[in-house]
């Protein structure tokens, strides 16, 4: 992002807070990218002929003769072929030993597609994982966060969605990461042989925070550069967007801004908004799928940064400890694919959507009668049955842990169904239960001859 | 013209030093080099005013000039507005070049060049008002009324009148003289302030008609009128966009304007794909023909979410003063509102209950009101029909905008995490759920006549059957499935069953997704009959079982088209289950 220093030069800081600066200086256009003592900064306000930098890596030792150099336009990010493989910082410069990154220079966060260009995301993404792909399933052009508490392995699980997911680029816009999961992805990437296929933007926890703002926009910029120049499929991972907001936060509260709930900025859905929605199918093929983690405080999704993400994005995968069967498991309940309706049934197998919602419900049935045993009442047949389809449910198909075909998945449902359930109790339209009943039916009967 | 430069910077709001008078609400364009950007006033101190733009002001300027318009944001009206996807400023988005939407697109909202077949249905020598009808064209299949625009004030006499055949919409329609002798034209075309009210009618009057929506938990349980609102909160993820869309494919309306307000690009363009292909059920034709999508998604400026919601109503009252049934969806409210926080936290307002400004209950009751069933001049109705929904923060419905629309908005349609986390769809709870026009005299008339002698009886039988069912779910949560009586068993079952059966309802199933008012009348009744009988049961365990097997039959009488060989298959099967029962009942009464 360094771009020659050839503009307007001032020396004269008139304010510092922990986030930002103020100084004189005229011709300043709004969102204008700066360099306060070499630290890039932008101009987020402009009153008369003073000028509010938001300076990313922060103001300590900033003095008030610091030099001010304006470039004359918004952050940018050189976009070209030159930038597979690269692992970047916040600004897009390498932070590997290759060179320089060369290529086209265009601003980032840039305008949104007009709706009219959109084409209705269709293609299955397929993962293995059945609690997404039977339970929530994934197409291209999609956003989706992860919600996790801190304690779960969600790095891991984002970057082996990734290796499963037919992509033509992945782009990783790592915000806050540990600098263990920041190697955990690099390692993982190298390991599958994949690094022609991956761009990385990277903050770690040892960045400064504000620099973390950038990132979204880095990864985006670039995502579109392939999505859309150049036709492919683009996976962008980003994690985690709860350190995103964390960093805005910062940012309106050095501005004086009235906070909204949970000390978040009033403006925090429409920030959000314009990272997620850039997630996009093209008409002619090429896509921008959107996959997030946002870390959970003690499991509130009713604070303002999941809520927000929730009512922004296209569903969201919840991450839960399974203490029955001790391991983690994508839970049900709290989980959604908005997406999946275009695909299930249509692009799958017909029995898809019916079995799933099925599965689901007889899923919530055994969760009250869990309840009721738990207020120490006695259970009827049926909420003894339910608790035992309940326990295989999870460990066969809600365990993050397994890789199968949707085929398979949905085999296995009707086999759960028919070992626990009559047919009556499903409420499946009858066509169905004609045609996929009798054939597990079958398969158990082959199973007892054995 | 007043002109002004700018002098100050902050997001999308920008103050301008003017040199001249200007008007609250007045729009202004800032001329950014080559690009005009479109803002529009929001508070004047002295020469000094605040203006919010529409646009992203990267790249503007302190110094940048400002044009004064004169003029409030207006919409076009005539022809050509169905069938239409506008942005939240009414460009046409199918005109906008590229891929991207760039700053300062502007984009012409009908089509000038099209020609409409148009017959004159005014006389010269007729006395006329704003709002009167002068001729008609044909838009789609609708007979689209040319009128008195709306601005004109007083009385005209129609001097002259252009004769059946085929015009462009700025060619001269007719000439009215007013009443102190000025001759003035008038095309197909006019211009409309969108934050005032359409008032060219006769009188508003009370809503009596029920809407039908298709959807069971509407229309039987919670009906919405013609003119009538409603409002549905939801955490995010219980389904208020696909109860919409729903509501959009289904209902018996005449033009539909959807304004999608701050929210998924994604479903707006699943709206796009589909609404071509899918045909409206009353009339056979698209369902794309009788729409109009108006469409700021949460990635397009704030600032003109506001401006969508109104530009969405206007649009609305302008057909339903062609004697219409219009329906307006707006999804979501609570982004409207949040662009009016935004707004007010930037200009350092003092700010209201979760920094909300604090006008926020006036704002929405004002845009409420808009909705209602008129009477034209010519005694002839149409209608305004309003449902938004709202997207409470946590989910919770003790705020603002919830709250503020709970006291406008007669239905109401809540719904339950709870509901939707065990797939019971829809997720409304129509416990928590009203609507207000059940208690209407009017209401109760019409639908004793029009659907059946006793309707809203029988409705408020159900929801007690639905509501001691809940009572005898928490008793026997609380005291176990042995230590009560086997009748609280069957209060809970009863209610399952209505729950399950008419209330459920499956919107990707191409048969379950409409159930006309009629089929509704004919399942709620089946229902409300096995309700009726009382039946024998040996434990608690056999009620379940004996429910659950009638809640399949007519599940799968739900899921098979109406009076076909399938429906009439399960419905014999349920008979013969239920006969099981009578059979032994008898001797218990
Ligand atoms: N009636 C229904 N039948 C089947 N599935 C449904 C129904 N309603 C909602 N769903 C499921 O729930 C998902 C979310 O619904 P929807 O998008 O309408 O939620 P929402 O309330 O509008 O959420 P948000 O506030 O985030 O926009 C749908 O994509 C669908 O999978
Ligand atoms: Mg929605």
């Amino acid at each position: 992002m360094k771009t020659k220093a050839f503009q307007r030069i001032y020396t004269e800081l008139s304010a510092i807070t922990r986030a930002t600066c103020v100084l004189k200086a005229e011709g300043v256009t709004y969102e204008e990218l700066a360099w306060v003592d070499g630290r890039p900064a932008q101009a987020i306000k402009v009153v008369g002929d003073l000028v509010t930098l938001q300076v990313f890596p922060g103001t300590e030792g900033i003095s008030t003769n610091a030099e001010v150099v304006f470039s004359g336009h918004p952050p940018q990010l050189k976009v070209g072929e030159l930038l597979s493989g690269r692992f970047l910082n916040a600004y897009g410069d390498p932070m590997d030993e290759g060179p320089e990154i060369e290529g086209e220079a265009r601003a980032i966060g840039g305008p949104a597609v007009n709706p009219i260009q959109r084409s209705k995301p269709s293609a299955l993404l397929a993962t293995g994982i059945a609690g997404i792909d039977l339970n929530n399933t994934l197409v291209t052009g999609q956003k989706i966060p992860f919600f996790a508490d801190p304690g779960q392995p969600y790095n891991n699980l984002l970057a082996e969605v990734a290796m499963r997911a037919e992509a033509d680029k992945i782009i990783l816009g790592g915000m806050g990461l540990s600098n263990d999961d920041y190697l955990y992805f690099k390692n993982t990437f190298t390991q599958a042989g994949v690094l022609d296929k991956i761009v990385c933007f990277i903050n770690t926890s040892e960045n400064p925070p504000l620099e973390r703002l950038l990132i979204p926009e880095m990864a985006c910029t670039a995502a579109e550069y392939f999505a859309n120049d150049k036709q492919m499929k683009v996976l962008v991972l980003l994690t985690d967007m709860t350190l995103y907001a964390d960093a805005l936060a910062i940012v309106a509260n050095k501005m004086d801004q009235i906070p909204s709930k949970d000390a978040m900025p009033g403006s925090l859905y429409s920030d959000l908004a314009k990272t997620y929605e850039k997630a996009v199918q093209f008409a002619h093929g090429g896509s921008i799928t959107i996959m997030a983690v946002t870390t959970l405080n003690e499991g509130d999704i009713t604070h303002a940064i999941p809520d927000n993400t929730g009512y922004i994005t296209e569903g969201q995968l919840f991450l839960k400890q399974d203490t029955d069967i001790g391991k983690v498991i994508i839970d049900p309940f709290r989980s959604l694919s908005r997406l999946k309706q275009n695909v299930i049934g249509k692009k799958t197998r017909e029995d898809h959507p019916q079995v799933m919602n099925t599965l689901v419900r007889l899923y919530a049935d055994a969760k009250e009668a869990k309840t009721k045993q738990e207020n120490g009442f006695d259970l009827n047949e049926y909420d003894e049955r339910c608790l035992h389809f309940a326990l295989e449910y999870s460990e066969r198909l809600l365990a993050i842990d397994i890789n199968i075909s949707i085929d398979e998945m949905l085999d296995i449902g009707w086999e759960l169904m028919q070992k626990f359930f009559e047919k009556y109790e499903l409420n499946i339209k009858e066509a169905l239960i004609n045609t996929y009943w009798k054939k597990s039916e079958d398969s158990q009967l082959a199973a007892e001859e054995v | 013209m007043t002109k002004g430069t700018i002098t100050s910077i902050v997001s999308n709001l920008v103050t301008i030093d003017v040199d001249g008078p200007v008007g609250q609400n007045e729009i202004c364009m800032i001329m950014n080099k080559d690009v005009q950007l479109r803002a529009e006033v929001i508070r004047v101190n002295g020469n000094e005013a605040f203006a919010q733009v529409f646009e992203s002001t990267r790249s503007v300027k302190i110094g940048c000039e400002v044009v004064f318009t004169g003029h409030m944001l207006e919409v076009e009206l005539g022809p050509g507005i169905l069938s239409k996807n506008y942005d939240g400023l009414q460009n046409d988005l199918e005109k906008m070049e590229g891929t991207f939407i760039n700053t300062g697109d502007i984009t012409e909202p009908l089509d000038k060049d099209v020609l409409y077949h148009f017959s004159p249905l005014a006389t010269p020598g007729d006395k006329v008002r704003a709002g009167d009808w002068l001729g008609s064209v044909k838009e789609n299949w609708v007979d689209h009324k040319i009128m008195v625009p709306f601005v004109f004030e007083g009385q005209y006499t129609v001097k002259s009148i252009t004769e059946t055949g085929e015009y462009k919409i700025h060619d001269k329609m007719a000439t009215l003289v007013s009443e102190d002798g000025q001759e003035v034209a008038v095309t197909m075309t006019q211009k409309w302030p969108v934050k005032q009210a359409i008032k060219s009618y006769n009188q508003k009057i009370r809503p009596y008609d029920i809407l039908q929506t298709g959807l069971r938990v509407i229309d039987t349980f919670n009906p919405i009128t013609e003119g009538g609102t409603g409002y549905i909160p939801g955490p995010f993820g219980t389904g208020k966009t696909v109860l919409q869309q729903a509501i959009a494919k289904n209902a018996e309306a005449d033009i539909i304007i959807i304004v999608a307000c701050g929210e998924r690009a994604n479903e707006v363009v699943e709206i796009f794909t589909e609404f071509p292909e899918l045909t409206d059920p009353r009339t056979g034709r698209k369902l794309q023909e009788r729409t109009t999508i108006i469409c700021n998604t949460s990635n397009m400026p704030v600032a003109a979410r506001e401006a969508s919601v109104y530009v969405g109503m206007t649009l609305a009252e302008y057909y339903r003063n062609m004697g219409l049934k219009v329906l307006m969806l707006a999804d979501s409210t609570s982004r409207w509102a949040q662009a009016l926080r935004e707004m007010s936290n930037r200009l350092e307002e003092l700010p209201g209950q979760d920094a909300f400004p604090v006008e926020l209950p006036a704002t929405i009751a004002n845009f409420y009101s808009r909705a209602g069933c008129i009477e034209l001049n010519n005694r002839q109705f149409g209608s305004v029909t309003f449902i938004g929904t709202i997207s409470p923060a946590g989910g919770n419905f003790k705020e603002p905008v919830t709250e503020s629309t709970s006291k406008v908005a007669q239905c109401f349609y809540a719904l339950s995490q709870k509901r939707a986390d065990a797939k019971r769809y829809p997720a409304i709870d129509s416990m928590a759920s009203y609507s207000k026009y059940l208690d209407y005299q009017e209401f109760r008339e019409h639908t004793d006549a029009s659907i059946q002698e006793g309707w809203v009886d029988l409705i408020k039988k159900t929801k007690d059957i639905m509501r001691k069912g809940l009572e005898a779910r928490d008793q026997i949560n609380i005291l176990g499935d042995d230590a009560v009586p086997i009748s609280y068993h069957m209060d809970f079952w009863r209610s399952e069953l209505i729950d399950f059966t008419i209330i459920q309802q499956d919107s990707f199933d191409t048969v379950d997704m409409n159930t006309p008012l009629e089929r509704q009348k004919y399942m709620i009744n089946k229902v409300m009959d096995i309700c009726d009988v009382d039946m024998l049961f040996d434990d608690f365990q056999q009620v379940g079982n004996y429910f659950k097997q009638l809640i399949n039959q007519i599940k799968q009488m739900n899921y098979s088209p109406w009076n076909s060989e399938e429906f009439n298959k399960y419905e014999t099967a349920l008979t013969e289950l239920m006969n099981e029962k009578t059979a032994i009942a008898p001797s218990m009464t």
